[in-house]
């Protein structure tokens, strides 16, 4: 029988190492999996690259991650937020590698990883200092700049509910990255608030299928 | 030199001057910050669709406070509602959107706007500011029209529309419309065509601190 729900949230981070590359799904305060990246804390891995929208804010999430030096470097939209102070002193002296990327590329490339494509060519940041340096073409009379696919060693995601297959849905605007960045990883870990028997999700309305998914942790309260 | 010739409006009227150029039916993205203006001009007996970037169609507007729902917030990460017959969708499917030319128009503030409808938007360069991209760049070449509003001046007496951007570059040649506190201007393979000025002003008076050259319109 196939049960991907942890009994233990720290079994699914057993094969973590150090120089990991980690997704972490999230938009601003929605769909973040705090547990999971409190559990990423706990364990000893450092120099990771983490792969995510923002750089957190505050104390918690992947701040908590920056505040404990666990991370050589972020691959991000936009690490500017309110109080994202421990971003800021890391980067200011020099202690954290920043890849600013688009937002459309950042979901992009983890999106053409996840359907093993070697990258695509698109319009986003043509002329721009985000595409110096980087190959480009012009095609049907348009410029187009070429960007490679993001791969992580594991991703946490957070949804609404499971089953024990890994089979997701999401809450509202909360889904944003966690459905591309599940596809992308070698290890997708999955932070939910209800587990439900196979077959009361109706196979209509699956977001993520359980394929894409390896482990699912339960951890109970408002999503 | 002829500030005081200035008559602005304000930037709810401009937001209002923005609605009028927005037909039903269209999928419009407002950008965070002056854009969001434009949603509370909208007519009401007209289905326009609001798209934000984080994976929402039908956005609606704040909510009444107490009901707030964090897994239902816009880009700029503030607490919204979502209008019936919206959806839900995740980040691959919102950016096929906003950069596969399925928006029909996207309003995004500026710092500066060239006479060839180059945008800068996202960096101002000083070499101690934080970088942040998020949708910008996406959205400047992605959507159908791109429309920017923004003063006119900055709040040093600096023009906003330029000959050429002084800032790093969001999108080159992306920009359709520029909507300021002064007029509303239109690109074109000769420049920035002046559309509209507001308030009675005279052409020669908006030239006087605009550093491009304004086009006569009809």
């Amino acid at each position: 029988m196939i049960n991907k729900i942890l009994d233990r949230m720290e079994e699914a981070f057993s094969g973590l190492k150090d120089g990991a590359t980690i997704m972490v799904g999230g938009f601003g305060g929605s769909g973040i999996p705090h547990d999971l990246i409190d559990c990423l804390v706990n364990q000893d891995a450092k120099d990771l690259v983490i792969i995510t929208n923002n750089a957190g804010s505050g104390e918690t999430g992947i701040a908590a991650l920056l505040k404990a030096r666990r991370v050589r470097k972020i691959i991000c939209s936009y690490p500017r937020m309110a109080d994202s102070h421990h971003f800021e002193t890391l980067y200011r002296s020099k202690q954290i590698e920043l890849e600013l990327v688009p937002q459309g590329n950042l979901a992009e490339r983890i999106r053409a990883q996840g359907a093993g494509l070697g990258g695509f060519f698109t319009q986003t940041a043509y002329g721009t200092l985000l595409a110096q340096g980087k190959e480009t073409r012009l095609i049907n009379g348009k410029h187009y700049v070429f960007e490679t696919p993001l791969a992580a060693d594991f991703a946490l995601i957070r949804a609404l509910r499971a089953d024990r297959y890994g089979n997701l849905v999401y809450r509202k605007a909360a889904r944003n990255f966690g459905p591309v960045m599940a596809t992308a990883a070698k290890t997708t870990i999955a932070q939910v608030s209800e587990i439900v028997e196979i077959g009361e999700i109706d196979p209509e309305t699956v977001v993520t299928p359980g394929i894409f998914v390896k482990h699912v942790a339960l951890v109970k309260g408002p999503v | 030199m002829s500030q005081h010739n200035l008559k602005p409006i304000t930037r709810n009227e401009i937001a209002q001057k923005i609605a009028l150029h927005i037909d039903e039916g269209s999928y419009v993205n407002l950008g965070i910050g002056m854009p969001t203006l434009v949603a509370n001009y909208l007519p009401e007996d007209k289905d326009i669709f609001l798209h934000s970037e984080n994976g929402i169609l039908g956005m609606g507007p704040a909510p009444e406070k107490g009901l707030e729902d964090w897994d239902l917030i816009n880009a700029g990460k503030q607490p919204v509602t979502l209008e019936p017959g919206g959806a839900f969708f995740h980040q691959a499917d919102s950016f096929a959107m906003m950069r596969g030319g399925h928006l029909d128009i996207c309003v995004l503030g500026a710092f500066q706007v060239s006479q060839s409808g180059d945008l800068a938007s996202w960096h101002t360069g000083e070499a101690d500011a934080i970088p942040a991209v998020g949708g910008a760049m996406d959205l400047a070449v992605g959507a159908k029209k791109t429309f920017v509003m923004m003063e006119h001046q900055t709040k040093d007496g600096m023009s906003k529309l330029v000959e050429k951007c002084t800032y790093p570059l969001t999108g080159v040649g992306c920009v359709a419309m520029v909507f300021t506190d002064l007029g509303i201007f239109e690109i074109t393979p000769h420049g920035f065509l002046v559309k509209e000025l507001f308030n009675g002003m005279s052409i020669e008076t908006v030239q006087a601190v605009t550093h491009a050259q304004l086009i006569e319109g009809n």
